[in-house]
């Protein structure tokens, strides 16, 4: 049995747990229409996950991608108020700009030896600040291409919608599994994150990666704002302040190690999926005042962490036993 | 020795300082005023006081190869009991104890959770950050709970020998913790334990009640700075006393010239760092730019400040010098030849 994997395990196999307690509790938490929901809400969350599980997977960490989040729905809704451009050659401009974005703070972590945390923290405060510079007021967006996305949806058995940013989020998750674990820059991810040293007596190369993967992380933050962009249907400065660490709770809680060189980008859409399925239980109960919702979250995310923690050392020493 | 490692941080307040100066240029000026300094720079003591405060804490923290998050909501939690004991009438002393033993507690659960328990601390006091406001919201029933006591107030606005309570409390709290720490061997192990816990806990370091003790101490700091807004605006605001200082309490830490990856800490060079951020910060207010600007212009000059410090630059810089002295003393050998 492959020892790497039990985290993910883990994690698969708590996230079924509390979903069947859930079911348990309010049995319409299985239909579809639950389902559907849970997709098209944590979009955005699963998309900037992605990314983030690439940084982490490679020893780093982006604080910026929730300011980024924020500054591309302020980008987009400006940009198709004062231009007549279709919404689809902003978007390809924004990617570009995010992109660029992330690629250079790869490249000051890189060239310049400074901490992720800190190139990130100022990533933040600067994408926030361009937003704030673009406009300070939430801008709705009204384009019939985007009316046209935000109805576009797929009928499930049981009158689930399957949104269109659901399913792009889906297709996002698997497009990060097969780069994580299928490519050859992948490869070169996991071993940056498992030592330097180690990565450099190996080939990798260094810069080229750390680059590449703060640029990936850009991008996708970039896409994640187009998907919010979409669910909320305005660009507002002030939204998604600290989705960076929902994302990193997300991606922490599907397993991936925070020090790097251990994860799998398929635990990441079960932690966002857990993220949401609090939520969820949340709004099920109802009774839960804003203050409390905090504290549950809180309390959930101590309890789903201890009990990854157990489970795994649970399953060690019995490894270890079966050996001796 | 100590001037040398703090100089950096020195050259940047001090170039800071001077590019205020020049948008602003009655920066410098200190006048007297019913016995009590004001000016610009008295005015950057006693602002920086939350984040100088959170940045010792968080020093030691870093120093063992932690972080703390929760040191925000930390201080609203701890905002919110003292403002609480006081409207209840329970007086001062019992509200500030009241406080700081909420500080402690919170230091301790994270304490307990990262040493004890073994979860990364990123991820451990990030459960606290996310629970505390709800926390501070529930001792405030969600409202912003406002009271009016002179003795209270006094910690924010008060004024002691001319100089504002709260930067006294940082000055003082600042210079203890780096007296206690350099002037007992407890610097030195909680160094060793951010460079390999393992190592030193073989060594006979007392590794878990060192760490949980750390994170006391940042959750006690947590709590003054708490007191100093609560006391500063008379009333504990839940949602947003202290939001997002964790941040530039990190800030502090690193532009001190300290690494997160711990091992090697100055406290004294993270309140230089808090000063250069609230530098920063009042510099901007002062010039009168337009508020869309200044978390620009903040990332902006932190970056830069950031850049100039990095070791790699350093290493080049050297690198450069001594290639420029070799071949000046080649040059000096070839001529007297």
């Amino acid at each position: 049995m492959n020892t790497r994997a039990l985290p993910l395990y883990a994690t698969i196999v708590i996230f079924l747990i509390a979903y069947a307690i859930c079911w348990l509790q309010f049995p319409a938490m299985l239909s579809t229409r639950v389902i559907g929901n849970l997709l098209t809400d944590n979009a955005y969350l699963g998309i900037v996950a992605v990314g983030m599980t690439l940084v982490i997977l490679s020893g780093g960490i982006d604080l910026s991608v929730g300011s980024v989040i924020a500054f591309s729905g302020v980008f987009i809704a400006v940009m198709l108020r004062d231009s007549s451009l279709h919404p689809l050659v902003v978007f390809a401009m924004l990617l570009a700009l995010t992109t660029a974005f992330g690629a250079a703070m790869g490249f000051l972590i890189h060239r310049l030896a400074m901490p992720a945390f800190i190139v990130t923290l100022a990533g933040m405060f600067l994408a926030r600040g361009a937003a704030y510079m673009l406009s300070i007021d939430s801008v709705p967006i009204t384009h019939p291409f985007y009316e046209t996305m935000q109805d576009t949806y797929w009928l499930m058995p049981g009158k689930g919608r399957l949104r269109l940013i659901g399913v792009l989020m889906l297709l996002t998750v698997l497009a990060g599994m097969v780069i994580a674990h299928k490519t050859r820059f992948g490869a070169s991810v996991y071993a940056l994150g498992g030592g330097e040293a180690a990565a450099r007596l190996m080939g990798v190369r260094q810069g080229r990666t750390t680059v590449l993967v703060y640029a990936f992380s850009g991008c996708m933050a970039g896409l994640s704002g187009i998907v919010f962009s979409i669910y909320t249907g305005s660009g507002y400065s002030l939204a998604t302040v600290g989705t960076e660490l929902t994302a990193i709770a997300a991606v922490v809680i599907g397993g991936t190690l925070l020090t790097g060189g251990a994860g799998y980008m398929f635990g990441t859409l079960i932690g966002v999926l857990t993220m949401g399925l609090i939520q969820t239980y949340i709004v099920f109960d109802g009774t839960l005042s804003s203050w409390w919702t905090k504290i549950v979250i809180g309390i959930l995310l101590l309890v789903f962490i201890l009990l990854q923690k157990g489970l795994l050392k649970l399953s060690q020493s019995r490894l270890a036993g079966g050996v001796s | 020795m100590l001037l040398k490692r703090i100089a950096p941080q020195l050259i940047a307040l001090a170039a800071l300082i001077l590019l205020v100066t020049l948008v602003y240029p009655g920066f410098l000026d200190i006048s007297i005023n019913d016995g009590r300094l004001v000016g610009p720079v008295i005015d950057v003591l006693k602002r920086g006081a939350p984040v100088a405060l959170l940045a010792v804490g968080m020093t030691l923290v870093i120093a063992t190869r932690g972080i703390d998050l929760s040191v925000g909501t930390t201080m609203a939690i701890c905002g919110a009991v003292a403002a609480w004991a006081i409207a209840a009438g329970w007086g001062l002393v019992p509200a500030l104890v009241l406080a700081l033993a909420a500080g402690a507690a919170a230091g301790l659960w994270n304490g307990l959770l990262v040493a004890v328990v073994g979860i990364q601390p990123f991820v451990a006091t990030l459960i606290l950050m996310t629970m505390g406001r709800g926390i501070a919201q529930l001792i405030t029933e969600g409202r912003i709970l406002t009271f009016n006591h002179p003795g209270f107030a006094f910690f924010g606005s008060g004024t002691v020998l001319g100089l504002p309570v709260p930067a006294w409390l940082w000055l003082l709290t600042g210079a203890g913790v780096a007296l206690l720490m350099r002037r007992s061997a407890l610097g030195m192990l909680i160094e060793a334990t951010g460079i390999n816990r393992r190592a030193s806990a073989l060594a006979g370091v007392n590794a878990t009640v060192l760490l949980i003790a750390v994170y006391v101490a940042s959750g006690l700091c947590a709590a003054l700075a708490g007191i100093v807004v609560t006391a500063d605006i008379r009333g504990a605001d839940a949602n947003n006393s202290g939001l997002w200082l964790e941040l530039d309490a990190i800030l502090a830490v690193v532009i001190g010239g300290n690494s997160l990856l711990g091992g090697r800490f100055s406290i004294l060079a993270a309140l230089l760092g808090a000063l250069i951020i609230q530098t920063i910060d009042t510099g901007i207010l002062l010039a009168g730019f337009p508020s869309e600007y200044n978390l620009v212009i903040k990332a902006a000059l932190v970056l830069v400040i950031l850049v100039l410090q990095s070791p790699r630059i350093a290493a080049e810089w050297r690198i450069w010098r001594e290639s420029q002295r070799a071949s000046r003393e080649a040059l000096a050998e070839r001529s007297r030849t």
